[in-house]
């Protein structure tokens, strides 16, 4: 349609329908759209933390520390490597699990079952959340790693894990309040009234992204 | 309009993509689950075996591959969406390869400067 109509609204109401009226290009809710959107930027964004993680790794002239020393949790006088990090994997993906669960029964109109699994994916998200502050607080307070430097060697070492762990950290506690808003809205029938439980799914989408962002951080920093 | 075309498609699981969202049977997400659980182990024991060298990185990103793979095609309901949204979605962050592979260089080169520079 080259020709538009006289009515076509002027202004901002006209960017926002000359942007969305009629011209379907994903045959899915918008609001999914913009959310894989917005994850996509996310990976990029994370990618960069990634990547100069790996470009001062490789550029640096002190010995890069051990992760599976420095990540060892002491039990019973023995050192087990990376137990806390292997126990926040385990805790992530038990709540990707549990988040999927939900979407599911939320498009089954299963109001009590998709809250209660949203508010189980929250609470393991406060959990992964409350051991990461432990393993910063151990490598703080214990440990002596600060972002300009850190007994056990390069001193990049630091500013690359506070800054990659902490913002997956802000993307848990944000996805913890983001789940929290929907169940409650899933709980008060929000979305029956709505008639589409597509809002849930959506959030799940993000969820599973922070699980995913953690493959690759579990990958490339805690097992390289 | 959407509603609808939402309540005349119901509960058909072949119109999934299209009717009342994504719709798959509860038994698909636990077996993803309990893998991701069996390839995170795997990964884990890479770590607590001390496999060292080419068998350590390459076994580090299968099972991170593998796992991701999983997760955006099961998890996040990528396997069934159109064609159109895969490649919107899954073609950019190619483009990282291109970053990564420089970023790759660049810390080489840092590295040999460094080398140069400051060990006499």
């Amino acid at each position: 349609m080259s020709h538009q109509p006289m009515t076509a609204p002027e202004g901002l109401q006209g960017v926002s329908s000359d942007w969305s009226a009629d011209k379907h290009a994903f045959p899915v809710p918008w609001g999914k759209v913009m959310m894989w959107i917005f994850l996509l930027s996310d990976t990029f964004i994370f990618s960069c933390f990634l990547t100069s993680y790996m470009n001062v790794r490789i550029s640096t002239m002190d010995k890069w520390p051990n992760p599976s020393e420095v990540f060892a949790l002491n039990v019973g006088g023995h050192d087990i490597p990376l137990l806390l990090i292997a126990i926040m994997t385990m805790v992530l993906i038990t709540s990707s699990g549990t988040m999927a669960m939900a979407v599911n029964f939320g498009y089954r109109r299963n109001r009590k079952r998709t809250a209660a699994l949203m508010f189980a994916t929250a609470a393991l998200g406060v959990c992964f959340v409350s051991m990461q502050a432990f393993e910063w607080t151990k490598l703080i307070v214990h440990e002596g790693v600060r972002p300009w430097g850190n007994p056990m060697g390069a001193a990049q070492f630091g500013s690359s894990f506070f800054m990659i762990t902490g913002f997956h950290g802000l993307h848990v506690s944000c996805g913890v309040i983001y789940l929290s808003v929907v169940a409650i809205r899933v709980l008060n029938g929000f979305y029956d009234r709505k008639g589409t439980y597509e809002t849930v799914e959506v959030a799940g989408l993000y969820w599973h992204f922070v699980d995913l962002v953690w493959v690759f951080i579990f990958a490339f920093f805690y097992l390289w | 309009m959407d509603q609808a075309v939402h309540a005349s498609h119901g509960a058909d699981a072949s119109h999934a993509a299209h009717g009342e969202g994504q719709q798959h049977p509860v038994r698909i997400y636990l077996w993803i689950w309990l893998l991701l659980f069996v390839l995170s182990s795997f990964s884990y024991m890479v770590d607590y075996f001390q496999l060292h060298g080419y068998l350590r990185w390459s076994l580090i990103i299968l099972f991170m591959l593998l796992k991701a793979g999983f997760i955006i095609a099961i998890f996040m309901h990528m396997k069934w969406e159109r064609l159109a949204l895969k490649l919107a979605i899954l073609t950019p962050p190619l483009a990282l390869l291109v970053l990564i592979s420089l970023m790759a260089i660049e810390g080489d080169y840092t590295f040999l400067t460094r080398l140069g520079s400051f060990v006499h």
